[in-house]
């Protein structure tokens, strides 16, 4: 055959089988490959995390347990926060840093308590956070503590480019702290600003890491990653409260199983005023807003 | 076509496979009985039972209240309490209530309702839901006050009183914890990474 004849017909059959070989390859690799945690064969997330374990143990000096608890089937979570009862005290703020291990220096929050006119109403415009008084709750002001809404609509991990960051079966938006890449185009995309960078290696004081971990909560993170609240997910998947929960003075904070009908969260749903913030993005957050009086 | 039946025969599958890999036991959905009290329709059926709640807050060796009080003639009229117990100060409908409508005359160390019905320190929220029954239907259902325990499982309650003193019970001002840190202007200076 002349060989201008075989460039006219533009691949050879050689060609053709190889480039299909190529092509299965790479889908079997890309798509068909375990991808995030729980797609991992079991024994391979086993080997991980024992790694993960032996590590920060070695590092913080306490025995670490990090732990890979799945979500509960038939349970999607739900929390409800009283805007009426809520005295602005910071309690849950300084109760989630102990218990999510975050860091200390630079400061990191996850909750960020709003102090707001009662003039104004919920207005972001003028809501202040870094309000200081002796005593509150201060004249005229109420207060609105914003962490991560646990949108069902999830603005951020539609941008994530790894997909390293989802939202679990039981509603909580996760991030694998091995996938980030730290682009925060996902914190550029939360209307609610409840997602955090770690612009350097975080820091946690001597004996004071909450060594009862879970691989997508509160384990010791790297520099340059994001990170938010998840509803303290080394918590509730076990089947306890957040520690927001617990600490708050006022009782204020309430969570729960948004399935069972005869839940907290239910009870608030078809019993009083609820909001939710930013309706208009259309977000729709698993976070209510409520009057309790 | 062969991919599509693949990817039908994958999500079919994925189910069982998700399930047979959760290997852990799930929490059991128990509830404590008084968390059922509550109708859906917010309707409170008669409470007979009991709230595990925690010991009611006493001032140190105040109780039980008949150590001083068995030997002395109940004085059932309405005046300040000049001897004993000055350290109360009544903020609580004061202008209608004074200590007998809620502690028991005959008995020291007990309560009792409207009716007369003695109630324990421990169900004092029998004696409060008398006058603020909407509170105590939120109460009931874990929407009033703090709770502890177990999402989906066993709770413990507060009493009212352990939140609000019954003599003053309007919520006292707290102290609140540091304000966060405002966020720094990064100057990059030469040699900055």
């Amino acid at each position: 055959m002349e060989p201008t004849a075989k460039q006219e017909r533009g691949m050879t059959r050689r060609q053709f089988a190889s480039c299909t070989a190529a092509a299965a390859a790479g889908f079997l690799m890309t798509a068909c490959g375990p991808k995030r945690l729980f797609d991992m064969p079991r024994d391979r997330l086993r080997t991980l995390i024992r790694d993960m374990e032996r590590d920060y143990t070695e590092k913080y000096g306490t025995a670490v347990t990090v732990a890979d608890t799945p979500p509960i089937p038939g349970v999607k979570f739900a929390y409800a926060l009283d805007v009426s009862r809520c005295i602005g005290c910071r309690r849950c703020v300084y109760a989630c840093v102990e218990e999510n291990n975050l860091s200390r220096d630079p400061q990191v929050h996850w909750i960020r308590v709003l102090e707001m006119d009662k003039e104004k109403g919920i207005d972001f415009a003028h809501a202040d956070p870094y309000y200081e008084a002796d005593k509150v709750p201060r004249e005229k002001h109420f207060y609105v503590p914003v962490a991560c809404q646990q949108c069902d609509n999830t603005p951020c991990t539609k941008v994530c480019p790894t997909g390293a960051t989802r939202v679990d079966p039981d509603g909580i938006v996760v991030i694998d702290y091995d996938w980030c890449i730290g682009c925060r185009y996902c914190m550029a995309a939360c209307p609610y600003g409840a997602r955090h960078f770690n612009w350097s290696e975080p820091t946690i004081p001597e004996g004071q890491l909450n060594p009862n971990t879970h691989y997508l909560g509160n384990r010791p993170r790297p520099k340059g990653v994001v990170e938010k609240c998840t509803w303290c997910i080394q918590r509730t998947r076990a089947g306890r409260y957040p520690a927001c929960v617990e600490v708050c003075p006022v009782g204020a904070r309430k969570f729960g199983n948004l399935l069972d009908p005869e839940s907290e969260i239910r009870y608030i749903i078809e019993h009083k005023r609820v909001l939710v913030l930013k309706p208009e993005l259309n977000t729709m957050p698993k976070f209510f807003y409520f009057y309790g009086t | 076509m062969t991919r599509a039946v693949v990817f039908a025969l994958a999500v079919l599958a994925s189910p069982a496979l998700s399930l047979a890999g959760d290997a852990r036991p799930t929490p059991a959905a128990v509830t404590a009985p008084a968390e059922r009290v509550a109708a859906p329709e917010g309707r409170v059926t008669v409470p007979a039972e009991r709230v595990e709640v925690p010991p009611p807050p006493f001032s140190e060796g105040i109780f039980p209240c008949s150590n001083c009080h068995a030997g002395m003639e109940p004085n059932r009229e309405r005046r300040v309490l000049t001897d004993m117990h000055t350290e109360i100060t009544l903020r609580h409908d004061e202008a209608h209530r004074w200590c007998l409508d809620c502690h028991d005359a005959q008995n020291r160390d007990v309560l009792h309702l409207a009716s007369g019905e003695p109630v324990k320190f421990e169900e004092s929220y029998r004696l409060c839901g008398q006058c603020h029954g909407e509170k105590y239907r939120d109460w009931r259902a874990g929407v009033h006050g703090r709770r502890a325990g177990s999402w989906n499982g066993h709770k413990t309650y507060l009493l009212c009183a352990h939140c609000h003193n019954p003599h003053q019970p309007r919520f006292q001002a707290l102290t609140p914890k540091p304000a966060p840190k405002r966020p720094t202007r990064f100057i990059p200076s030469k040699g900055a990474r």
